[in-house]
């Protein structure tokens, strides 16, 4: 079958499994993004505890990717089969880029102007708000962009547990053997995830403190 | 301005025996034995080579180090029992390159403590206009720059207007012009020696140039290896008989010497 022949005939399904994968992708972040930044800054004083956090977050991220959909599957609250339980597994997957983001960014700052805060008799709370996160904001959005990227490209796998979003037509296409069926899930997934890197790259750019 | 207020009888910064190690380093002390009066008003400079434990005693003051034993006065009170927030708020700090955030206008690196102390808008903007006239920027130039946007000498004055924007007695200073070239460092250790006469500050000033010293201090306390080994007015501390001392003289002395 023709590509563009596929493309035109599934014009309304490709739109709707893109929409699909959009809000995958957009909740997955959004709740990565809720627990990552917050745990990154409270780990910011403290050493041991965010050794912990940052191996432990590396350590979900060598799971590979259709394992732990497979393992989630099993267990209560979390698994399942569908939306969630892909969910759970992506916001897995973002978390270390987020998390270790939002350390370094906090942590690797000018020491003068860390002391300097300091003298000035700012508080650890004035000092984490008004200084550390402002001066490392575009660190912790890179962050943002790679685990971003990361999901667009793992949430193709979330169609196997039958969470639907592009990877559909992937699967479908491997078993069809039909190289149109499987681009019809490839391509628009390669253009949100350069067009997410692009945005949040601009975003970056933007708040960056010299 | 009225002339500099000083009285002889109130100590504003007392050191009484005190020693420093760092951590994990107990067996040599970065610095011991020292017992220090500073009379209100007076600029002290703190001289010495690197690695002397001159910026180790600067931090003390301002509790960002604690010591080891003895004991740190500011007016009279034990620093151990103060709040170290209150503390510093009370106190000034300049350091080299000023330390200024990146992120803030000039204005508003000036007015960030008197922010913290919680004053009002009005109050607030007319002392960053007052400190900015004090140090010989021009507000309406300068105020709405960031950092990065000012040469290394108007950094540096940035620094001393923030560091004075919320009044405090005491002012901590280190190395303060030490990355400006040769020129903007006379021009301004000239004009803060003038600036320090009218505000009548206690200045604790740490430098490693001998010319600094006797520009910006009315007193010059030398050390050597954590201890102190000088302490005299600036007019009779090149006659005190200490090899540090002649040390020191004789790298000041020097380039005249080698012209004759």
């Amino acid at each position: 079958m023709n590509l563009l022949d596929f493309f035109s005939s599934h014009r309304a399904e490709i739109l709707q499994a893109t929409l699909a994968h959009l809000f995958l992708v957009v909740v997955s972040m959004a709740i990565a993004i809720a627990i990552g930044v917050p745990l990154g800054m409270i780990l910011v004083k403290r050493a041991r505890l965010r050794a912990m956090a940052l191996g432990f977050a590396s350590v979900l991220q060598t799971i590979p990717s259709l394992a732990l959909f497979g393992f989630l599957i099993p267990l209560p609250f979390l698994g399942g089969i569908g939306t969630r339980t892909a969910i759970v597994a992506l916001v897995l997957y973002a978390l270390l880029p987020i998390l270790r983001n939002t350390v370094v960014g906090l942590t690797n700052l000018d020491p003068a102007v860390l002391e300097a805060a300091e003298a000035m008799g700012m508080t650890e709370t004035q000092i984490l708000m008004r200084v550390r996160f402002p001066l490392g904001l575009s660190v912790v959005l890179a962050g943002v962009r790679t685990a971003t990227v990361i999901t667009i490209g793992v949430a193709t796998i979330a169609a196997a547990i039958g969470a639907g979003g592009l990877g559909t037509f992937i699967f479908r296409g491997v078993a069809m053997v039909s190289d149109a069926v499987i681009l019809a899930g490839a391509i628009p997934a390669a253009l949100l995830a350069l067009g997410a890197d692009a945005a949040l790259g601009l975003l970056e750019r933007k708040l960056k403190v010299v | 301005m009225n002339a500099k207020a000083e009285d002889h009888s109130e100590i504003t910064l007392g050191f009484q025996g005190v020693k420093y190690c760092a951590p994990n380093h107990t067996a040599t002390p970065i610095l011991s034995d020292i017992t220090l009066q500073i009379r209100r008003g007076e600029t002290v400079a703190l001289l010495g080579r690197s690695g002397s434990g001159k910026t180790t005693l600067l931090k003390l003051v301002n509790r960002l180090l604690k010591p080891s034993a003895g004991e740190i006065f500011v007016n009279g009170q034990p620093t151990d029992l103060m709040d170290p927030i209150r503390l510093r708020r009370g106190i000034g700090y300049v350091i080299q390159e000023g330390g200024l955030f990146p992120h803030y206008t000039v204005a508003e690196n000036i007015g960030l403590v008197p922010g913290l102390e919680g004053w009002g808008r009005d109050r607030i903007d007319a002392r960053i206009a007052e400190m900015m006239k004090l140090v010989g920027l021009e507000l309406g130039e300068y105020g709405g720059r960031k950092p990065r946007e000012l040469s290394g000498g108007q950094r540096q004055r940035v620094g001393v207007a923030r560091a004075l924007a919320a009044d405090p007695k005491i002012l901590l200073m280190d190395e303060p012009f030490g990355a400006l070239d040769p020129v903007t460092r006379a021009e301004l250790q000239n004009e803060f020696a003038d600036l320090a006469q009218r505000l009548g500050k206690t200045i604790l000033f740490v430098t490693h140039d001998l010319r600094e010293a006797m520009r910006v201090g009315s007193r010059i306390v030398l050390l050597a290896a954590g201890k102190i080994v000088a302490d005299a007015r600036r007019e009779e501390f090149l006659r005190v008989e200490h090899p540090e001392v002649r040390a020191f003289a004789a790298s000041f002395a020097m380039p005249n010497e080698a012209r004759a």
